[in-house]
């Protein structure tokens, strides 16, 4: 699996990375025309997040509504500065997290400066909010998932950011970045990630996180942040993944996995055992579960970086897997989607999908 | 941009070669050009698999050195920066339809700065944009829409005239384990979306659009209004419809496409669907093109002095040339300097006004505006 290959430092890493850009193999789904299902209709509310004179969006990474209709939104921005350690390079600033209103109007940023932004932020992946309205980032490069209250105060911390020089001798093997001895992709043990990607809870609390580009694995915690157990490992087998980027628990407790680089969906029951898998609708990149008593799977198919035009649809979906119907398509204007890398669905009727591509966040509504 | 790439690095090399060669066995003088100018006392030139990009010995020395001089004067003072904002490496300038100036600029991170007509500093666009990287070009597009070109980030961002980015081509690397950007190896011919350090773009009267790729792609890239790729043309090389550092971009009002390719000193003329028509070789280096607006169009160039700071160089480099656009050369203005009035590697030109350039420069850190006053025969009034 060529990014659990990826050394953390060095000239082969760089080819090795630069050459799966160009793959597109790994991040395109083609979807086989006999399954394409009905169109949804849908309008777009457009350009609707209200910000700042100076504040820009870059690339969307998460969006997530809490009970009151607000949005969180976490993405990349720009003005990193380089820190230089004796083995491991470092970016510090490069992600921010803004509060808007249900209108589209901004509220606040957590942490105004970059001084003052969280230790955690350097490159967004990820934004979701629990049933209790606590804000969960996902920092693919901090390898953190950091949870604040409603207020912004920081109550739990998964994951340890990298320090910037490493110990004299140490090396990226075993134990660093989150790489452990066991089958490829098992990580170490506990919270130490690897570009996690995503984060879910069950019914009790119960926290489960993908463990993302650089491990392979699901890791399962206690509502307390206590490490239960894992599972994954690199491949295309059952229980197997390349690349779990995304994932979401129904309220049966049954975990979803977005399989990206298998195109797959993964279903698990809580405690990791293999139920069944979705396949057939494109490279799962994002996955989102409706709540209330009929709950809906939506999936996206987004397009891969070396083709803004290709693919792109959202699935919906019932839990079982069985298509309901198809949302959009890749492109650059509005109803048109620039490698979604979230879905908001609290409201299966209006979804919000946050962009990488054209660093925006849609507001879908959903007409049939 | 400056010597930082892999090309310009090596090009930087063969040029201090080639002086110190020169200097000790002056017998191998300066190569006489084809165009029948003079060479200047300490004409240098480089040897193969320099800045020839491999076929052979080029003269630094423009074919059309002997162009008439164009009456000129600096504005003094003209970039008015508010206290405490720096502008950094002047790299892309342009107008807007109300006379706002637009600046590029590699400061401590890549930034655009907004101006009045008079010069006074007003605002920044996109600020701490995720493309902000490594500063490449700027261009107002006929709407007013502002472009940034970054070379680090490999996009192109469209900013509305508000300052809002509206559109965004090309993609920065996704975040590389070690926290440093990283490279994408060259690829002939490229993928159609997938840039590799892109330096400018430019747009026809339908609103498509075309982009200079770049310092490791070598091509042109045609793609609608929208985004979507139409064609590419282009490959590495001096040949016909080859290029060699694209690194500046002009659309005449037909729709004919000017690409300065830098490091064989060539401006490749192609037509609006992109098939190779000729090549302009006798004005140097064309580090940065611009096109004037108006039923009659003129195209200028910069032969701009390398940013190595060789004095033997800046010697039969730095001045930008008038054209018509069918290469036919009306005049020259502006010698290699430090002072007011003079060029330290122009890396951008506006020319909106036809007789009022707009210059931004990488070695002194500024904006320059020049009033021009040609002759009859060299396109004056």
């Amino acid at each position: 699996m060529r990014y659990s290959r990826l050394a953390a430092t060095g000239l082969a890493a760089t080819l090795l990375f630069a050459g799966s850009l160009f793959s597109g193999s790994l991040f395109s789904g083609s979807v086989s025309a006999q399954a394409q299902p009905r169109e949804i209709s849908f309008d777009s509310a457009g350009d609707f997040l209200k910000l700042p004179d100076d504040i820009h969006l870059g690339e969307v990474a998460g969006v997530a509504t809490t009970s009151t209709g607000n949005l969180w939104v976490y993405y990349r921005s720009g003005g990193p500065n380089a820190t230089l350690g004796a083995s491991r390079n470092y970016i510090n600033g490069g992600a921010r997290l803004l509060e808007f209103d249900k209108a589209g109007k901004y509220l606040r940023e957590i942490g105004t400066s970059e001084n003052d932004r969280p230790y955690a932020f350097l490159f967004a992946q990820g934004v979701r909010v629990d049933p209790q309205d606590n804000v969960w980032i996902i920092d693919r490069a901090s390898r953190m998932v950091v949870k604040f209250d409603r207020s912004g105060k920081v109550l739990l911390t998964l994951g340890r950011r990298p320090e910037a020089i490493g110990e004299r001798g140490s090396s990226a093997g075993s134990g660093v970045y989150g790489r452990g001895t066991g089958a490829p992709g098992l990580g170490v043990p506990g919270d130490n990630f690897n570009q996690p990607t995503d984060v879910a809870w069950d019914a009790a609390g119960n926290i489960f996180v993908s463990d993302g580009y650089g491990n392979a694995r699901i890791a399962k915690f206690d509502k307390n942040g206590k490490y239960i157990k894992q599972w994954g490992g690199t491949g295309a087998q059952p229980g197997q993944f390349n690349v779990p980027h995304s994932i979401a628990v129904d309220a049966q407790g049954n975990v979803y996995v977005a399989d990206m680089g298998n195109q797959r969906i993964q279903v698990f029951d809580n405690d990791g055992t293999v139920k069944s898998e979705i396949k057939n609708v494109g490279a799962t990149r994002a996955i989102c579960i409706s709540p209330g008593a009929h709950q809906f799977l939506y999936s996206s198919n987004s397009n891969a970086t070396e083709d803004p035009f290709l693919n792109g649809e959202i699935y919906k979906m019932e839990l079982d897997g069985t298509v309901l119907g198809r949302i959009g398509r890749a492109g650059k204007q509005f109803k048109e989607f620039g490698m979604v890398n979230a879905i908001d669905c609290r409201d299966p009727n209006t979804l919000y999908v946050a962009e990488l591509m054209n660093w925006r966040v849609q507001k879908l509504s959903l007409k049939n | 941009m400056k010597t930082r790439s892999i090309c310009g690095v090596a090009a930087a090399l063969a040029l201090s070669a080639a002086v110190t060669l020169f200097a000790q066995a002056p017998a191998g003088g300066a190569q006489a050009p084809a165009g029948g100018a003079q060479a200047p006392a300490g004409g240098v030139q480089t040897p193969p698999g320099g800045r020839g990009g491999g076929r052979g010995p080029v003269s630094l020395l423009p074919k059309a050195i002997d162009a008439p001089d164009i009456r000129y004067e600096v504005v003094p003072n003209f970039m008015k920066m508010p206290p405490n904002v720096y502008m950094g490496e002047g790299i892309g300038v342009d107008i807007n339809s109300k006379g706002h100036i637009f600046v590029n600029t590699c400061a401590q991170q890549t930034r655009n700065f907004e101006f009045d007509e008079k010069g006074n500093f007003i605002r920044e666009i996109g600020k701490d944009s995720y493309a902000n990287v490594f500063c490449h070009g700027l261009r107002v597009d006929a709407q007013d829409n502002i472009w940034v070109s970054d070379e680090g980030a490999n996009s192109i961002v469209k900013y509305n005239p508000e300052g809002r980015a509206v559109m965004i081509l090309g993609r920065r690397i996704e975040y590389p384990l070690n926290g440093i950007e990283q490279s994408l190896p060259a690829q002939d011919p490229a993928p159609p979306y997938v840039f590799n350090r892109p330096t400018d773009v430019g747009f026809d009267a339908a609103g498509n659009i075309f982009v200079a790729d770049g310092y490791v792609n070598s091509r042109v890239v045609k793609y609608d209004k929208n985004g979507r790729f139409l064609k590419q043309a282009g490959k590495r090389g001096s040949g016909p419809g080859e290029l060699t550092l694209a690194h500046a971009i002009a659309v005449d009002a037909q729709g004919n496409v000017y690409v300065g390719s830098r490091s064989d000193q060539r401006i490749v003329v192609f037509d609006n669907d992109l098939n190779y028509k000729t090549v302009y070789d006798h004005v140097g280096a064309p580090w940065s093109l611009c096109i004037t607006p108006g039923p009659h169009q003129y195209l200028y160039s910069s032969n701009s002095n390398p940013d190595n700071q060789n004095t033997e160089v800046h010697k039969v480099t730095g001045q930008i040339f008038k054209m018509e656009l069918d290469g036919t050369v009306l005049g020259k203005f502006g010698v290699p300097g430090k002072e007011q009035g003079q060029f330290s590697t122009v890396h951008g030109i506006a020319c909106r006004n036809e007789n009022e350039i707009l210059t931004t420069e990488i070695v002194e850190w500024r904006m320059q505006k020049f009033i021009l006053h040609p002759t009859a025969a060299q396109g004056g009034k």
